[in-house]
């Protein structure tokens, strides 16, 4: 913790960024996003287990954007896997922003893609064992079981958008859920307008979702809506071997094609 | 004793292929069940996967969506771009507990006209024995006050 | 003040089966998978045993998150329009902590403001509210900077504190009389029970009216982009919150038929002022962030002669960001 202020604090002295994205203590002792800009709001920086943001998520936003140069604590290997992906989609040019990753004995400072890619190479991801056993559970339903299932969740869904909002991929200007002249998908909370805005949610991150849980954490009521995402990318890898946060080079699997994709389904 | 469920079928076909396909299939006087509606858009490219959704939403109990077969499309490539999308979209359907055996995919050219009247046939023969979609009716009014 | 009376654990018991046999549906807070959330219950055994609150607030119950206003159905040219009828059930809520139970009556400020509102009013008629105080609070709790405290009286008809073997019942207006002549037998009169000892403490972090006098001449105040810097601009402060009032009116509709929804909508989403022209009067997170602060403590006081905010904390409990809002209320009242 110490190495990583004394980084922040040389990186801010030197200009080489205007601030560094981490965390600080939050209410009743949990972790918060924080934006340091000065040696003091420096000191408040904490990195250990509880810090779970992922800060990529702020990084799109206008008012982060525009700060200037930025730095930003990668305790979470999604933190990095999001940058690569925001690079392949053109949202983040390779090299304008730097991550902080707290190391054993100190901090790594990884500037570019490739050294991105590197460090993950050393950490693979993997669903932790409750979403894995919940996954697992659910594709073993029966299907009507399953619908009834989400139906369930779905039903507490008050279309708060917490989700939506603190996905680091979800960054459209004007999502299709706001584009209302004429309004495509429902507004309400209702059953269908549910329905449809978790297909879509999940259909629109197919194969550029990086697996960091974020919106499941949002959710106030518990909907694990991570899972649809985990699914659907679970789903692009096998049939198209590529998924989200993997590489900043690769076209994501839904825009691109193979003309011998192979499915068992058209008849 | 009831009557015989008749289902209500939407068809979205691409203007190229299966529309032209479908066409064929009436002027070559090939009888076929009359439960379908189709509705022509430019190009499978075109079909966002949230009109299968809404065809649910409006009362259809089953959907089908049909376009050129691979390398025939008329804008080169929009069924290819479409083949993956109903690839990943039709797997997580399931996983939300959609009942994917009331979406039929196919690929029917300009000159399949007795592919389209066959196809038809067994939707309609499959949809009717599934019965009225009352999983999707029922969430319609559903979590209105 | 009110007279005090004990009520015991199986008492309460009792109270339940007389409300049922009444008619009414009692609303508590409940364990959902970890969750506390309001539901439906019929005795005391299926109230939550340790909560502090509810994730959700009890607005649902006057103020549901979708309802429908009108539904029409056209034929030939024939429009017949149908009214909705609010779907109002005789209802207790039970447990519902002090703060929330005071947040009715901002809610009433704005659905009876220049018209009384049918649906809101309809509902809160057949509403009556057993609060329990709070013997625990946490961090995001700030009730008492905010008007209200642990076992503060305002909002509930009978408030009950837990004390030893049962509850210290205070019957506080007609409504809650009428619950206790359900069953008087079961509310011995003369409790002596302290119920100052068992309340949580709660300490006042700030002044709300010196904080509204300071707020017009802070507009531009750089903190609010400071807070704000986090926020995401999610709706789960707005729709956990008790006081939180805005609405969108939407339609849904086909060449045939449709209806009209009223359903919960949120000043921290940037659509929320989006004009059609595209213009957007706040543009950035940190207008809407002051505006949900100004709304509160700024123009509610000067509309409504009362505040927009219970300090019951949920908002910040609920905030992905983990904005806390006691926090920053105390940063803006410091603000130079
Ligand atoms: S969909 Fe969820 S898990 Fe995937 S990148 Fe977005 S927030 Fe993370
Ligand atoms: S965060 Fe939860 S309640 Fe909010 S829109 Fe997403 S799923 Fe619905
Ligand atoms: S603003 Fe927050 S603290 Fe105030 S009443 Fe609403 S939810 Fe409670
Ligand atoms: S304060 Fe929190 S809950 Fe409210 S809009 Fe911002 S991020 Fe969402
Ligand atoms: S034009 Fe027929 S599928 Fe593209």
């Amino acid at each position: 913790m110490e190495s990583l202020k004394q980084k922040a604090k040389e990186l801010l002295e030197a200009g080489e960024i205007k601030a560094v994205l981490g965390y600080a203590r939050g209410t009743s002792d949990t972790r918060r996003p924080h934006v340091a800009m000065s040696a003091l709001e420096v000191d408040k920086l904490v990195a250990d287990q509880a810090c779970t943001t992922n800060l990529a998520n702020l990084l799109m936003k206008h008012e982060i954007k525009h700060l200037g140069k930025l730095a930003v604590v990668a305790s979470r290997p999604s933190t990095l896997r999001s940058l690569l992906q925001l690079t392949a989609e053109h949202q983040v040019a390779d090299g304008a922003i730097l991550a902080l990753v707290p190391a054993e004995g100190g901090v790594k400072q990884l500037g570019t893609a490739q050294a991105f890619e590197e460090h993950l190479a050393l950490v693979p991801q993997k669903k932790t064992e409750k979403d894995q056993a919940l996954l697992d559970r659910l594709k073993a339903m029966p299907r009507a079981e399953r619908f009834a299932f989400w139906q369930k969740e779905f039903s507490r869904c008050m279309k708060c958008y917490a989700c939506r909002n603190s996905c680091p991929m979800c960054y459209c200007e004007r999502c299709t859920m706001d584009c209302n002249r004429p309004q495509w998908v429902p507004v309400p909370s209702h059953a269908v307008g549910n329905q449809e805005y978790h297909l879509v949610r999940a259909m629109h991150l197919a194969g550029r979702c990086v697996e960091c849980g974020e919106c499941g954490r949002a959710c106030p009521v518990g909907i694990p809506v991570h899972l649809l995402t985990f699914f659907a990318e679970d789903s692009v890898r096998a049939q198209f071997g590529q998924g989200g946060g993997a590489s900043a080079t690769i076209d994501n699997a839904l825009s691109t094609f193979r003309p011998d994709d192979k499915e068992t389904f058209i008849r | 004793m009831s009557e015989q469920f008749e289902p209500k079928i939407t068809a979205f076909v691409c203007n190229w292929c299966t529309y032209a396909g479908a066409d064929l299939t009436g002027t070559s006087r090939i009888k076929y069940q009359p439960n379908v509606r189709v509705l022509r858009v430019p190009c499978t490219g075109r079909i966002d996967f949230m009109l299968i959704m809404k065809a649910f939403e409006r009362g259809a109990d089953g959907v089908m969506i049909s376009g050129c077969h691979p390398n025939d499309c008329h804008y080169t490539s929009g069924n290819y771009h479409a083949r993956r999308r109903w690839m990943v979209f039709r797997d997580l359907m399931d996983f939300m507990g959609i009942d994917t055996e009331r979406v039929t995919f196919s690929w029917v050219s300009a000159a399949e006209g007795a592919k389209w009247g066959a196809l038809v046939n067994e939707v309609t023969d499959k949809i009717r024995a599934l019965g009225p979609n009352t999983e999707q009716k029922q969430l319609v009014g559903l979590g209105v006050e | 003040m009110a007279e005090r009376y004990k009520l015991t654990q199986d008492a309460l018991s009792a109270l339940f089966e007389a409300l049922a046999k009444d008619g009414r549906r009692i609303l508590a807070p409940t364990d959902a998978d970890g969750r506390t959330e309001l539901n439906a219950v019929t005795s005391p055994d299926q109230v939550s045993k340790q909560y502090l609150q509810t994730i959700l607030s009890a607005k649902e119950t006057v103020f549901p998150k979708v309802e429908r206003l009108l539904s029409y159905t056209t034929e030939g040219g024939k429009v017949d329009l149908k009214d909705a009828q609010p779907h109002a059930l005789p209802t207790v809520l039970f447990g519902v902590r002090p703060c929330e139970a005071g947040a009715f009556k901002a809610l009433d400020a704005v659905f009876n403001w220049d018209s009384r509102d049918k649906f809101f009013n309809a509902r809160l008629e057949k509403l009556a509210i057993i609060g329990v105080s709070c013997t625990s609070a946490d961090e995001a709790c700030f009730c008492t900077s905010a008007g209200g405290g642990p076992g503060d009286t305002q909002g509930s008809d009978i408030l009950l504190t837990p004390v030893q073997g049962g509850y210290l019942a205070e019957i506080l207006t007609p409504r809650g009389e009428a619950i206790q002549a359900l069953a008087p037998q079961f509310f011995q009169a003369g409790a002596t029970e302290d119920k100052e000892a068992v309340l949580a403490k709660v300490e006042k972090a700030f002044d709300r009216e010196a904080l509204t006098a300071k707020l017009p001449g802070m507009f531009e105040n750089p903190v609010w982009k400071q807070q704000s810097l986090r926020c995401i601009g999610c709706g789960a402060c707005a729709f956990v919150c008790p006081t939180c009032v805005c609405f969108d009116i939407q339609e849904e509709a086909d060449p045939k038929k449709g209806e009209r929804l009223r359903l919960w909508d949120s000043c921290g989403f940037s659509l929320f002022t989006l004009h059609a022209s595209g213009h957007n009067p706040r543009e950035v997170q940190s207008a809407r962030w002051r505006q949900r602060i100004y709304h509160k403590f700024a123009y509610y006081p000067e509309r409504y002669q009362q505040y927009g905010c219970v300090g019951c904390g949920k908002c910040t409990r609920a905030c992905p960001a983990d904005m806390n809002l006691k926090e920053h209320l105390v940063e803006a009242a410091q603000a130079q």
